[in-house]
């Protein structure tokens, strides 16, 4: 009995954020583009959760944190259908969406081997071509990164 | 255009490449200077390409600079494993203006974003070649008197071929109509044709090159290189098929030039070059002179 009670305390939080619509495959990605596996509030996350849209989704919650909405858009390259919902005292205080950002910086490695951005110590840099069928302009080689050989760094 | 670096011809406006060229006329008339006699300029080549190096040094000396240096990498510390970071800051400390070509593809963005004096890419890797384009583009206008509403062209490997992609969309700012000849698998990639839609412009593609010559006010032809093909049969086939003689370029009009960015295979045979119509020795000399402009503008000096 206890045991449930210690459950549902830590599934409610009472200030954070939470991101909701991940795609399962997409949760320990965005942790890591948050940069939430060094954070040291409570973390808590789901994946293959049941959704009525898309089959199954991922969810992550994280306590006594609010994020820059460019922090946030960064994820929207891998989870673009994400939904980030603010508590503030155990309410909903805001809702929005993600939204790709116009400029990929530092979180994306070019596709081509041949590029600076492989060999020399470097930011990388894309500009956002398409942000439907995602494609990434790389600042420096000038070749186009797309989701299909997109490696995160 | 001053402190100004090119790596990319994007990175200049259709009135700063005009700029160059009327600027190009000028050496052209008066190649022998002193303007750069105060100047070094480094010439930092981590591959070989004998032309374009001594077509740099050519105009730098000839405007009385010093010249510094590599012709490949094989002899320097990059080969003990120094970053391109180090190299260019430390390079930039003894010269002027760094001239590079660089097997790696957007080294040249990268050093002109570290260096704190200007870069004029020579090559990157199948990148950005962007003093050919310029002096691709002086020859075309100093043969046809202008670069508006011209037919150019092009016959080759056009989809490996960074000197017909740069060019293409140089060209996009002067009402081309594009003759579009290559095999089906070197076809033009559509991010090229994508300038040309952009500017509403007419492209024509072809595999086979006469019926387009005596159409062509320029005829810019390109090597076909055997390792794009799998088939070596093929790579045969085509070879042949697109190689130019001189009896093929005698009905065609008056203003008609051939170019080729050297150096040349077999695709343009060695009986054109006495005809008044094969441009392409000339384009290299016309390299020169835009290489001069180029880094006198860059110096502050025009
Ligand atoms: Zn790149």
């Amino acid at each position: 009995m206890s045991e449930k009670i210690k459950e549902l305390k830590v599934s409610a939080i009472e200030n954070g954020t939470v991101i909701d619509h991940i795609p399962s495959n997409a949760v320990f990605q965005v942790i890591r583009m948050l940069k939430l596996d060094s954070f040291d509030s409570m973390v808590l996350f789901a994946t293959n959760l049941e959704s009525k849209k898309y089959g199954t989704k991922g969810l992550i919650k994280v306590s006594n944190k609010f994020f820059l909405p460019e922090e946030l858009n960064k994820i929207a390259l891998v989870a673009p259908h994400a939904s980030i919902i603010e508590i503030r005292d155990f309410r909903v205080s805001s809702k929005k969406v993600v939204e790709i950002p116009a400029q990929v910086t530092g979180i994306v490695k070019c596709f081509n081997p041949n590029c600076v951005t492989n060999h020399e110590q470097v930011t990388r840099r894309f500009t956002v071509v398409e942000k439907e069928d995602l494609r990434l302009k790389c600042h420096f080689c000038e070749k186009i990164t797309r989701r299909s050989n997109m490696e995160f760094i | 255009m001053k402190n100004k670096s090119l790596v990319s011809i994007n990175d200049f406006s259709k009135e700063e490449q005009l700029r160059v060229l009327e600027v190009a006329r000028e050496f052209e008339k008066n190649p022998v200077q002193t303007i750069l006699q105060d100047y070094v300029v480094a010439s930092l080549f981590f591959e070989p390409s004998t032309r374009t190096r001594l077509s740099f040094e050519s105009a730098v000396n000839r405007l009385g600079g010093k010249v510094i240096g590599f012709s490949e990498a094989g002899s320097t510390s990059v080969k003990k494993g120094e970053s391109l970071r180090d190299t260019i800051l430390t390079i930039a400390n003894y010269s002027d203006l760094i001239v590079m070509r660089n097997p790696i593809e957007g080294s040249a963005r990268f050093a002109s974003e570290i260096s704190p004096v200007p870069i004029i890419n020579a090559g990157d890797g199948a990148n950005q070649h962007p003093t050919q384009t310029l002096l691709d583009l002086y020859s075309i206008l100093k043969t046809q008197g202008s670069l508006d509403n011209l037919n150019v062209a092009f016959v080759g490997d056009l989809k490996y071929g960074r000197t017909v992609h740069s060019l293409v969309i140089a060209l996009c700012n002067f009402n081309t109509t594009f003759h579009l000849v290559s095999p089906i698998e070197l076809k033009l990639p559509s991010s090229v044709k994508m300038h040309i839609k952009e500017k509403n412009l007419t492209y024509y593609q072809y595999t086979d090159m006469e019926e387009v010559i005596p159409k062509a006010d320029i005829l810019y032809m390109t090597r076909i290189q055997r390792e794009r093909f799998s088939d070596p049969l093929e790579y045969e086939r085509i070879k042949n098929s697109y190689n130019l003689h001189n009896d093929m370029i005698v009905d065609t009009k008056e203003n008609f030039r051939v170019l080729h960015p050297l150096p040349r295979v077999n695709e343009i045979d060695i009986n054109v070059d006495p005809s008044p119509k094969a441009y392409y020795f000339e384009q290299a000399l016309n390299g020169v002179f835009v290489r001069q402009a180029l880094m006198a503008l860059i110096l502050g000096l025009r």
